[in-house]
């Protein structure tokens, strides 16, 4: 096994609220070697978006951040801000949700790709044109030498999240982080921006974290899972692994809250009840017991740490796991 | 298995409906001729790609925005033709919910005005009468009227503003609800409480249902019809199991294959040669969805496909649908 590209260990982030400390992760472990792919999944509000600010350093200024972000050798959390600067865009890219937060409405996509490469690389303006074109085609973009002198808004939602996509990958990353890349996106356009992701990333050699609320973005397109609640890791295991022997009971009424196509109309969907906790009042116990159907005493007394499963690289926090023994259904 | 196509007078009928937006000197064309026909307590799901006109055809049969032609019947009255006070008090019985919770309730009323308000629009006078029915319909959608109905919608989270706006669709108590895109923009564990709640208070008031998604799956889980629209037309109109099981338009499969399957095991089928619909400004010749159709030829680019019966309850637009 290589050395991982990105270690995150015991990471914490701390915002201040109206309200109190608000504690976002909460000491998360995390890591990734170069080309495979990360998914991390978890409801809104789970401290998904705020882990992947730490890792690349983009969080509110008021945020407190403990921990070490061990990046291809060195930790970003202590790295002098124009070295930070150099990494971002260039070994460490992002896609977000809302397209918008990386395009500049103001400018062209054409100047917009050429500054970025021009900025990382050492290329020419003819060469930066050139190679922005070969990007724009590479994520699917039709006419992209006419692409280049439109502005943002004369593009759909899907073209501006290929743009963002291709301006993430023009200075070839080490690491993309994409978080909930096609939340704000129509099914079919969503299925081909997962389809372009993958592709680029098998090509690339690249590492990827992809960020989600729907386990259905992450199943066949991650080689490994992280599912997040109330801020911590509570499950991490291979894909397949979580599929089929999922440990956690938020794992499986994560899974099982999601429209199944073979089901018939109208039969009930298992919902979770309520909501996760309010992260300014972090409970004593599990942080799922108020919503779990196997919740205890105990749950509501102690936390469960992250303890090994019977199979490598997967991980549980419950005092309660299910489809531990052999042979229960699946 | 119910014939929903035999069933006698339909609540809600639409025949032939345009609608257009213009834009500069351009005509965008949002809905360009939707026949469709909903039963008495029958969901019918309509799923289509973002701008393929699904909004504007949900404000349009609410005569929210007025087509250029065709015509809405409900319960047998035209609404298309209707005016004034007698508009007005039809829309008690026609109600809308959007797709995004949050913005569309007023950040500066509390909850409590918030559902009371269509009970003062349509004239409920008698103040204690409006707070009973308030707290009837907040109970209804789960929320504890006490708590909630003195406080501001910051105060609530995205499924929690759906629950409301759900209320304050059901406090004129009507027979039908346009659903346009109601769990969208919630998480896959906000979704699933909101699409039973929308089954309760279905059954409960006996409710007939237009429900608008992108999601096929999302809606089947709450339809007993489904129509697939793109580019302003209808592709497919079937029983929800049978459009899923056998899906007879091209569309219908497209999107079928672009749904995220929850299993490890199911490859996601390749998508990219289907690129993204075209502009409705300048909508393709012929079949509109040719230009991202695998099986389309000339006659296509040609000739309109009208939707036409090809089986129990099942009408397509395709002159070479799926076997
Ligand atoms: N007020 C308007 N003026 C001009 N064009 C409009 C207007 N409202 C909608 N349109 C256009 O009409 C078409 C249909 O829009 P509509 O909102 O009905 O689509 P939709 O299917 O509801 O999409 P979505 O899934 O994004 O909600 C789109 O091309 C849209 O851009
Ligand atoms: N700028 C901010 N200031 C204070 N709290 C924030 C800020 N951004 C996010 N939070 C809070 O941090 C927690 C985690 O948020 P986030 O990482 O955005 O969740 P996710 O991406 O999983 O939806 C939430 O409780 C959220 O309300
Ligand atoms: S520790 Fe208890 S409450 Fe938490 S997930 Fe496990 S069983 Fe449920
Ligand atoms: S009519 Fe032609 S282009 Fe249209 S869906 Fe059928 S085969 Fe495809
Ligand atoms: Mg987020
Ligand atoms: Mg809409």
């Amino acid at each position: 096994m290589s050395a991982p590209l990105l270690t995150i260990e015991d990471v914490a982030v701390e915002l201040p609220t109206p309200r109190g400390n608000l504690r976002a992760v909460d000491h998360v472990d995390l890591s990734l070697e170069a080309g495979r792919t990360l998914g991390i999944v978890g409801e809104s509000g789970c401290g998904k978006t705020m882990l992947s600010r730490a890792v690349l350093q983009l969080l509110p200024k008021k945020a407190k951040l403990t921990g070490r972000v061990m990046f291809d050798g060195q930790d970003l959390v202590r790295l002098a801000p124009d070295s930070l600067r150099r990494l971002r865009g260039r070994d460490l890219a992002v896609v977000f949700q809302d397209p918008m937060t990386s395009l500049n409405p103001v400018l062209t996509i054409g100047t917009q790709l050429m500054e970025t490469i021009q900025e990382h690389l050492e290329l020419d303006a003819p060469a930066a044109r050139k190679r922005s074109i070969e990007l724009l085609a590479a994520v699917g973009i039709p006419a992209p030498e006419q692409r280049l002198a439109q502005y943002p808004h004369q593009c759909s939602g899907g073209m501006r999240q290929r743009i963002a996509i291709a301006i993430a990958l023009s200075c070839e990353p080490k690491l993309l982080i994409a978080d909930e890349p096609t939340t704000a996106l129509d099914v079919t356009i969503q299925a081909q921006i997962l389809d372009l992701l993958a592709r680029e990333q098998g090509r690339r050699h690249m590492a990827m974290i992809i960020i989600t609320h729907d386990l259905g973005v992450v199943a066949g397109r991650a080689d490994e899972v992280a599912v997040m609640y109330a801020g911590r890791v509570v499950e991490r295991a291979p894909t397949s692994a979580l599929f089929k022997r999922m440990h956690m009971p938020y794992t499986e009424a994560l899974l099982a809250a999601i429209p199944k196509l073979d089901a018939v109309p109208h039969t009930p969907l298992p919902a979770i009840s309520g909501r996760p906790p309010d992260p300014t009042r972090p409970l004593k116990g599990c942080s799922f017991a108020p919503r779990c159907n196997y919740a205890s005493g105990r749950c509501h007394e102690a936390k469960p740490v992250l303890t090994s499963a019977e199979m490598p690289g997967h991980l549980y926090a419950c005092f309660h796991p299910i489809r531990m023994a052999e042979g229960i259904e699946a | 298995m119910m014939q929903l196509a035999v069933r006698p007078a339909p609540l809600l009928s639409v025949d032939d409906l345009v609608v257009e937006y213009g834009l500069g000197n351009k005509t965008v064309h949002a809905v360009s001729g939707v026949s469709l026909q909903v039963a008495r307590g029958e969901t019918l799901g309509l799923v289509g790609e973002s701008g393929c006109g699904k909004s504007t055809l949900g404000r349009a049969l609410l005569q929210l925005r007025r087509a250029k032609s065709g015509r809405v019947m409900f319960d047998g009255q035209d609404l298309t033709a209707m005016e004034g006070e007698a508009l007005r008090r039809m829309r008690r019985r026609v109600q809308l919910i959007f797709q995004d919770p949050i913005a569309s309730l007023n950040p500066r009323r509390r909850i409590g005005d918030i559902v009371a308000e269509p009970l003062i629009i349509a004239g409920v006078k008698d103040a204690a009468e409006r707070k009973r029915r308030v707290h009837e319909v907040l109970s209804a959608v789960g929320l504890d009227p006490d708590l909630v109905a003195g406080r501001l919608p910051h105060e609530f989270s995205g499924g929690q503003c759906q629950r409301i706006c759900i209320a304050r669709a059901l406090v004129l108590h009507p027979e039908f609800i346009v659903c346009d895109e109601p769990v969208s923009a919630l998480d896959v564990s906000i979704r699933a409480q909101i699409l039973n709640l929308l089954e309760e208070m279905k059954a409960r008031f006996g409710l007939t249902l237009l429900f608008i998604a992108h999601d096929l799956a999302v809606v089947k889980a709450v339809s007993d019809r489904v129509a697939v629209m793109y580019l302003g037309r209808l592709c497919e109109v079937a029983p929800s199991e049978q459009l899923f099981a056998r899906p007879a338009h091209p569309y219908t499969a497209l999107l079928l294959q672009a749904i995220p399957v929850p299993d490890p095991d199911v490859r996601p089928a390749e998508s990219v040669a289907t690129g993204e619909p075209p502009s409705p400004i300048a909508p393709p010749s012929g079949c509109r969805f040719r230009t991202r159709c695998p099986r389309a030829d000339q006659r296509c680019s040609a000739e309109i496909p009208a939707l036409r019966q090809i089986g129990p309850g099942q009408f397509v637009a395709c002159h070479h649908p799926l076997a």
